[in-house]
């Protein structure tokens, strides 16, 4: 299956491994990944800080590139390894209008979040992945609460050799990145974070796992600051490895 | 009562001053932590146990949005209904307006006392200082209304208007207000607040109360509760007067039938309240229970503004339930003080600035990470994340005027940023040259912190968080270099 692979523009400039990780996995499960380097960003910090215009050229960009990929470059699906800005192209339609409105909800029947894709779209719970250790999830609140995406993520999780799943109360809980939230009022946000880490610390674990890079920059960051030694690891990072871990 | 020296609390100028001491006030998170936590899971369990949950909440969310599409129809059928058992029906357009309906009502009855039972609007309007202004003593009667009233704060919770306090904090306030020792348990402190407002109930000339639902069919309205306190406030003084927003009317009596087996669930985790007080007109014998003389005061202030358009309309599906702010991240970590409105947490940070005015509260539609966890948790399935996006997109459109300096200098900057941004992310070429800068400031404000401190949007980050090390090639150049290995 050719699929068209979204990358998101905090993977491609501050975690190019997860996106890496994400085409192998997809290559392991025989998909051809065609990444177009024209891509840029969703536009989604910009339509949730209220920028409605600068957002719309950004979103009818991406949107006008991925039909591209599906009408001419016969894509069947256009995966991106993150909830949110799957869950971003998904609202697209809402933002543009006209003839771009119609090609967005094209498009947005084409766009899966990747754990969703290899479970719900190539009915893959194994991918042959090993990976040590013990790790929770962190449902990040788009690709649960917009797309519904829940158990997937935690199938996948259970076939990985070698690796332990443990729950967390607060797996549903916002962890307080928000986008532009984290930056303008830091002080929730950092305490949204700490509400999480109270209950990971405890629980010792090696990694807290999660599908969206935004949520692991915020947790992370605050794991470093608090001299913590649990890593934020992407979903595609665990299934891409082949007998690493923590 | 609300400190802010004005009579309309339908303001929030000062969400960016409040929030930051609430973050620092310990004993408030721990009573916030617990009573929060609580109750979300109480509601979680209760609601886990309906198999029709899903299928309540549409039948909910359908009857709400036919009452906004005929509004007028439903009030007017109300009214017809109300007079013909024998209830007056009021119509304010503004808080001034109730504010004076009200009091008139009472001086034309020489009253001097009034008890109260818990009713968000009449703090939305103002209603005990404009009742002590012309000489009526409000005594409010629901437990935890009464211990705010004491303390004289506002309500922090719209279902719990005490949450933000502890028990032994309640005790040491009863102990200071009466003057005299208090018992250690929280029985033993309500059993004293029983005592004191038994002589109100008593003594009352006029009972004020909300109403949670309007029946247009019967003319009824009414109101849950689980102290029993309503149940005296509507029924012992012999003139009753209801306070209700317009958009709680529902077109049939069977309708409660949906809303109640949501509305305790949802607010309290209790499958119902202990009370249901369904009020239909005065009392009509002699020897009738209740009032002579019932009241009802339609109150709109601004809501009508709400219904022409579909996703503010949504707005006032609301049946103050609370169930989203249990749930709401930001709510569990600040309180409802903190959002210096009557109506706090997710569902405030959209109906006050639709009431108020977007100038009046600009910055609450910008509380909020956007987690959704509110509109999953809505009995009536608000989007509330939808409206807070339309209010922050109106509150750009519509320019300074519409916004406080502080939401004023946050969309100036970021409106400068975002045009940067758009223009680099409309080439390849400029986003690259983007991601480049924007890795290469990363990497400085790492080595030289002096950078994260100072540079703009990073001083936000790096106060209690380390910045991810920036890679010193991006995806996109990966991806070039695998495709021309594989090609060799």
């Amino acid at each position: 299956m050719n699929v068209a692979f979204f990358a998101s523009c905090l993977i491609d400039q501050f975690r190019p491994d997860v996106g890496l990780a994400a085409v192998d996995v997809l290559e392991r499960c025989g998909c051809t990944v065609i990444f177009d380097e024209r891509q840029t960003c969703c536009g989604q910090p910009a339509f949730n800080s209220g920028h409605h215009a600068e957002a719309r050229d950004v979103c009818q960009r991406a949107i006008h590139l991925l039909h591209e990929q599906v009408v001419q470059q016969g894509c069947e699906a256009i995966v991106c390894p993150s909830g949110s800005c799957a869950a971003m192209l998904h609202h697209a339609a809402g933002l543009l209008q006209g003839d771009d409105a119609d090609m967005a909800a094209s498009v947005a029947s084409h766009v899966h979040e990747l754990g969703s894709f290899l479970v719900d779209v190539l009915d893959r719970t194994d991918v042959e992945a090993d990976w040590s250790g013990r790790v929770t999830w962190h449902d990040a609140c788009h690709g649960l609460r917009d797309l519904g995406i829940r158990d997937q993520p935690r199938l996948l999780l259970n076939k990985v050799r070698g690796l332990e799943l443990v729950e967390a109360t607060t797996c549903d809980r916002c962890c307080g990145f928000g986008g532009t939230f984290s930056v303008s009022m830091p002080g929730i946000s950092l305490a949204m974070a700490d509400e999480k880490l109270d209950e990971l610390e405890g629980l010792g674990v090696d990694a807290v796992v999660s599908g969206d890079v935004s949520c692991l920059m915020q947790l992370e960051g605050r794991l470093r600051d608090r001299g913590s030694s649990i890593r934020g690891l992407h979903l595609a990072e665990i299934l891409a490895s082949r007998g690493a871990g923590s | 009562m609300s400190g802010s020296g004005s009579i309309h609390h339908l303001k929030s100028r000062e969400f960016s001053t409040l929030y930051p001491s609430a973050l620092e006030n310990v004993e408030l998170r721990g009573a916030l932590a617990f009573g929060t936590k609580l109750v979300s899971n109480r509601r979680d369990n209760t609601v886990a146990a309906v198999d029709d949950w899903q299928d309540l909440r549409d039948r909910a969310s359908a009857i709400k949005a036919d009452v906004m599409s005929n509004l007028d129809h439903y009030l007017e059928t109300f009214e017809q209904q109300a007079q013909a058992v024998g209830t007056h029906v009021h119509w304010a357009s503004t808080p001034a307006e109730a504010r004076s309906i009200i009091t008139g009502i009472a001086q034309q009855h020489g009253a001097s006392l009034a008890v109260k039972s818990k009713s968000m609007v009449s703090e939305e309007i103002g209603l005990n200082e404009a009742l002590e202004q012309s000489g009526v003593r409000p005594v409010e009667t629901d437990l935890g209304e009464w211990i705010v009233q004491i303390a004289n704060e506002t309500p922090s919770h719209i279902v719990a208007p005490a949450l933000h306090r502890s028990r032994e904090d309640v005790r040491e306030l009863f102990a200071r207000v009466l003057q005299r020792p208090m018992p250690e348990d929280a029985e033993g402190l309500t059993e004293v607040a029983r005592l004191e407002l038994r002589q109100a109930f008593a003594d009352a000339d006029i009972g004020i109360s909300g109403a949670n639902f309007l029946v247009a069919e019967t003319g009824s309205f009414l109101v849950l509760e689980n102290e029993g306190n309503i149940r005296m406030t509507t029924s012992l003084p012999r003139v009753h007067i209801a306070l209700v927003g317009i958009e709680k009317v529902l077109p049939r009596l069977s309708d409660l039938d949906v809303f109640l087996r949501l509305i305790g669930r949802s607010g309290t985790g209790q499958k119902l309240t202990s009370y249901q007080t369904l009020v239909t007109g005065p009392r009509r014998r002699a020897d009738d229970d209740g009032p002579d003389e019932i009241h009802v005061v339609l109150l709109d202030n601004s809501r009508s503004s709400l219904l022409g358009n579909a996703v503010t309309a949504q707005t006032l599906g609301c049946i103050r339930c609370g169930a989203c702010l249990n749930t709401c991240p930001v709510y569990r970590q600040i309180g409802g003080h903190a959002y210096g409105s009557v109506y706090p947490g997710p569902i405030g940070a959209i109906l006050t600035p639709q009431l108020a005015g977007l100038h009046e509260a600009s910055q609450l539609p910008f509380a909020s990470s956007l987690c959704g966890a509110c509109r999953d948790v809505c009995p009536v399935k608000i989007d509330i994340p939808e409206v807070l996006l339309h209010l922050r997109a109106r509150s750009v459109e519509e320019g300074p005027s519409a916004r406080d300096a502080v939401t004023n200098k946050k969309i100036r900057q970021q409106g400068g940023g975002f045009r940067m941004w758009s223009w680099a992310m409309r080439s390849p070429w400029r986003y690259r040259m983007a991601g480049r800068v924007a890795r290469t400031m990363a990497w400085l404000a790492i080595r030289v912190p002096l950078v994260g401190r100072c540079a703009g949007p990073l001083r936000g980050w790096t106060a209690g968080r380390s910045l991810p090390s920036p890679p010193r090639r991006s995806f996109r150049s990966e991806m070039a270099r695998r495709r021309s290995e594989r090609r060799s």
